[in-house]
């Protein structure tokens, strides 16, 4: 099933003096979500990533389209026992201690008192706060807060949670206990929705990305299948340096050492290359297909080049 | 939705409580309560009119300033903390915030007066030497004054739900200074004619009617307030507050939050 | 969820909470009855209490408490009931002048509706002039107020040594209009002297600006106007008696005998009455509230709106 649908949310916003022209925050956007995946939406700032979580929590209106939540309609609000959401750099009732909080938030979620009780301990102590006792927020470390903001996301045991930068802000440690956070909720089965601009976190955790920029989604698919997109380059090595001049033609670039060829061709001239490499009877070594990265294919896509969807 | 309710009042209560800016309000007007007596000492034969006055004039004023100090970041200080968002993404509808966020400031200020009340019949216990009958008199002024607070609160909370917390406290205290002054304007409106019978009419039923819910003076000369008067000012007090609170409710259902 | 149905009811159901809260709001007015407000002015200790509550406000709460000043005497005066008593009309222009000394209008109030006796005033000539006094005192270059002073001597206390005084303390301001003078002078000679009387109320009517001062004024002048005209036509009748031997049976055979030029109307516009012994009724001296002559013998004063 899908856990989330999203129908041609988008949002548009008023402006100039007279309120009258549309700024598109949101172009309508169209991207499906599966269960047990681990979803990453990636954009540079003010790409339109937060007004997405946003316009699915209910915070802002959506100027057209709909979305849904683990089948139901993303309005209503009791589909919201089964979502836990992280906001971007949260801050919490600083007057509240962690255990305070979490239960605050579990009641408002529907936790009965007896899970609350048996829950809370638990959670604490995974996500490394059990030492944190009764102290009030006000006095936690940015690192602490993170965690707790990780506890108070899944404190009712939601189906779908949505991460909005959730590395953000922290150290390498830091990153790191989040990360393994989240593969432990990957592997209880739990869809997950991340948003980040960090690629090196969306390649590690995510099973398909979406990559969005100034409103529109400029691409979509499986991490693997998108970095291999990228990489239509393969690298050619052989003796025989003689043959450089009737192959130049097909080559990106060469450098040579000695009788040594190294060059990067189009992966698409392969075949010609090897061709006339055998032409000439030179010694092909090895052919090494370059593998790029999701930055590649993140920095085409950004660039302003058109949607490209796998 | 009763687990909802209960759970964000009482959060707003113990917010309202470890939030140290209330003490310092509730020191002072404790001060100022027990500094009473010495009135007393300027006119004699006074001094318990004088303690009554005073006394139920403190805690009036104290709990209206409460009141909207308060209640202006009710909902102003969630949305630019963006506490919000984790709320809104649980199953809490709307209108469960904002009535939730208004029982728990309610329920503040019935605390807070309870304790000044505690003081000031102390007060008076020291300044007469004893109770009298008359004095329970005093509660009917006290329970008044808590029908105010019904009031101010939901006011501020209607000007909080769409303008910035400095213009919300000041249309609420002006709107206090009016209420204040509602018979007059009914007595206006009953001798003016023409347009300016209409607007001053609509005038002195859309401003709260403080006028009729003050019955300090009364009280400090141990007049009755008949039990006529006590269910009809309830009943009104509440329909306005929920007038109020409704229309804040429904601004901020279709409010974009930032 | 955001349906429009949802808004649509939560919209009614403000409505209906205002709605009701206006109803409740009528009955507790009802129940705190008419004066509730007022009444607390006996609970201040002094005005000049007031005034220091008043924080520098004290010309809005003078305006206030003089709307509520005119608000009551109109409202009780509405009631027409013969034993009506103005008590708190006092104090509340007493308070109103603590916080705004200068607020010429209630003095000029105050000396009319003060002093004149039940149901048209509070029968209290001595506060009224305790009350002009201050007012004299706050604006010593006013001199109308001692015109209003004046007044209240001559009508209603009846000691027209002091009123002489005080329309001669008002012309020595030199700004004041040439008939103080005059007045001045005629106190001493004519004590409770209708042409005396219909000078001053006329004077009184010129130099008012509040509008219910004046209509008292207007009252009280047509009311000496027809005891003038009943007097003037019994004498008429005399005069015809003389002339024929035997009393008028209608007013066609004075005019007839050339004694009146046309049917006599009283100043509320009804045809003055000639009884058989010769005496002039007026129609219905209601309308003439002042009147003191022509009343028919036993007539009580209405209390019919």
């Amino acid at each position: 099933m899908a856990a989330l649908e999203i129908l041609g949310l988008a949002k548009s916003y008023p402006t100039g003096f007279w309120r009258k022209t549309l700024r598109p925050a949101l172009s309508p956007l169209q991207l499906t979500v599966h269960e047990g995946e681990t979803f990453g939406f990636l954009g540079p700032n003010g790409a339109g990533k937060t007004t997405t979580l946003k316009l699915l929590m209910g915070i802002i209106f959506p100027t057209s389209g709909s979305a849904r939540i683990l089948g139901r309609d993303f309005r209503d609000p009791d589909v919201k026992r089964e979502v836990g959401f992280l906001p971007e750099q949260p801050y919490f009732y600083d007057y509240l201690s962690a255990p305070e909080l979490l239960d605050y938030y579990a009641r408002l979620s529907g936790v009965p008192e007896e899970e609350r009780r048996k829950r809370i301990p638990e959670l604490l102590e995974r996500v490394g706060l059990a030492d944190a006792g009764n102290k009030q927020l006000r006095k936690f470390s940015k690192g602490m807060l993170q965690r707790v903001g990780l506890a108070q996301a899944i404190i009712h045991n939601p189906r779908l949670i949505f991460f909005d930068e959730p590395m953000s802000g922290l150290d390498p440690i830091g990153r790191r206990e989040v990360r393994e956070l989240i593969q432990g909720l990957k592997d209880e089965g739990k869809t997950i929705f991340l948003t980040t601009h960090i690629l090196s976190d969306a390649e590690s955790l995510c099973d398909r990305v979406a990559i969005i920029h100034n409103g529109e989604l400029r691409g979509i698919g499986v991490v693997e299948d998108l970095t291999s997109k990228s990489a239509d380059k393969t690298e050619v090595a052989w003796r025989g340096a003689q043959a450089l001049p009737a192959v130049s033609n097909l080559l990106a670039e060469e450098h040579v050492t000695g009788d040594i060829v190294r060059a990067v061709v189009a992966s698409e001239q392969i075949d010609a290359l090897l061709e006339k490499l055998r032409q000439q009877r030179a010694h092909v070594i090895s052919v090494t297909p370059i593998l790029g990265t999701l930055e590649d294919y993140f920095v085409a896509q950004t660039s302003g080049q058109k949607e490209v969807t796998v | 939705m009763i687990a909802r309710l209960s759970a964000i009042s009482f959060n707003t209560f113990r917010e309202a409580v470890r939030d140290r800016v209330l003490y310092n309000l509730v020191f002072f007007a404790l001060l100022l309560v027990a500094a009473a007596p010495l009135f007393g000492e300027i006119s004699i034969g006074l001094e318990k009119l004088i303690l009554v006055n005073v006394g139920l004039s403190a805690i009036s004023i104290f709990g209206i300033i409460i009141a909207i100090f308060i209640g202006i970041g009710l909902v102003s200080k969630e949305i630019e903390k963006k506490t919000l968002y984790t709320i809104l993404s649980r199953p809490v509808r709307r209108w469960e915030f904002i009535a939730g966020k208004y029982l728990g400031l309610i329920m503040t200020l019935v605390v807070n007066a309870a304790f000044m009340t505690a003081g000031f019949y102390l007060a008076l216990l020291v300044a007469s030497r004893g109770l009298g009958k008359d004095d329970a008199g005093l509660l009917v002024a006290i329970y008044f004054i808590i029908l105010e607070f019904f009031i101010v609160t939901a006011i501020t909370l209607l000007f909080s739900s769409f303008s910035s917390p400095i213009l919300a406290a000041v249309f609420a205290f002006a709107l206090f200074a009016i209420g204040s002054f509602a018979e007059d304007l009914r007595n206006f409106a009953a001798l003016a004619t023409g347009a300016t019978k209409w607007l001053a009419t609509g005038a002195a039923y859309l401003v709260p009617n403080f006028s009729a819910l003050n019955v300090i003076s009364q009280v400090a000369h141990s007049q009755s307030i008949s039990g006529r008067l006590i269910l009809l000012n309830t009943v009104y007090a509440l329909l306005y507050s929920l007038t109020a609170t409704i229309g804040a409710i429904l601004i901020f259902e279709r409010r974009n939050l930032k | 969820m955001n349906t429009r149905r949802n808004t649509i009811a939560i919209a009614v159901l403000l409505v209906a909470a205002f709605t009701g809260s206006v109803l409740s709001l009528n009955g507790v007015e009802a129940a705190r009855g008419r004066q509730a407000t007022l009444e607390e002015i006996l609970y201040i200790p002094s005005a000049k209490a007031l005034k220091r509550m008043g924080l520098g406000y004290s010309g809005v709460l003078a305006d206030i408490y003089w709307t509520r000043a005119v608000q009551y005497y109109g409202q009780k005066l509405a009631t027409r009931r013969p034993d009506l008593r103005y008590d708190l009309l006092y104090p509340l222009l007493d308070i109103t002048t603590d916080l705004d000394p200068h607020l010429i209008v209630v003095y000029e109030f105050g000396s009319v509706f003060l002093s004149q006796r039940p149901p048209v005033g509070a029968g209290q000539p001595d506060k009224a002039v305790a009350l002009l006094e201050k007012g004299i005192r706050n604006n010593p270059d006013y001199w109308r107020l001692y015109f209003d002073l004046g007044c209240i001597q001559y009508f209603d206390r009846k000691d027209y040594k002091a009123a002489q005084e005080a329309f001669e303390k008002g012309s020595e301001n030199p700004k004041s209009l040439i008939w103080m003078k005059t007045m001045a002078a005629s106190m001493a000679e004519r004590a409770n002297d209708p042409e005396t009387a219909l000078n001053l109320w006329t004077r009184l009517y010129e130099t008012a600006s509040d509008e219910m001062v004046k209509q008292n004024a207007v009252q009280h002048i047509e009311g000496l106007r027809a005891d003038h005209e009943v007097l003037e036509l019994e004498r008429r009748v005399k005069m015809y008696q003389q002339r024929t031997g035997r009393l008028p049976s209608n007013w066609y055979e004075m005019m007839h005998e050339g004694l009146l030029a046309q049917v006599p109307m009283d100043p509320a516009d009804k045809p003055y009455k000639l009884m058989p012994d010769g005496t002039v009724q007026v129609e219905d001296p209601d309308s003439i509230p002042f009147l003191t002559k022509g009343i028919p013998p036993g007539w009580k004063k209405s209390t019919k709106p």
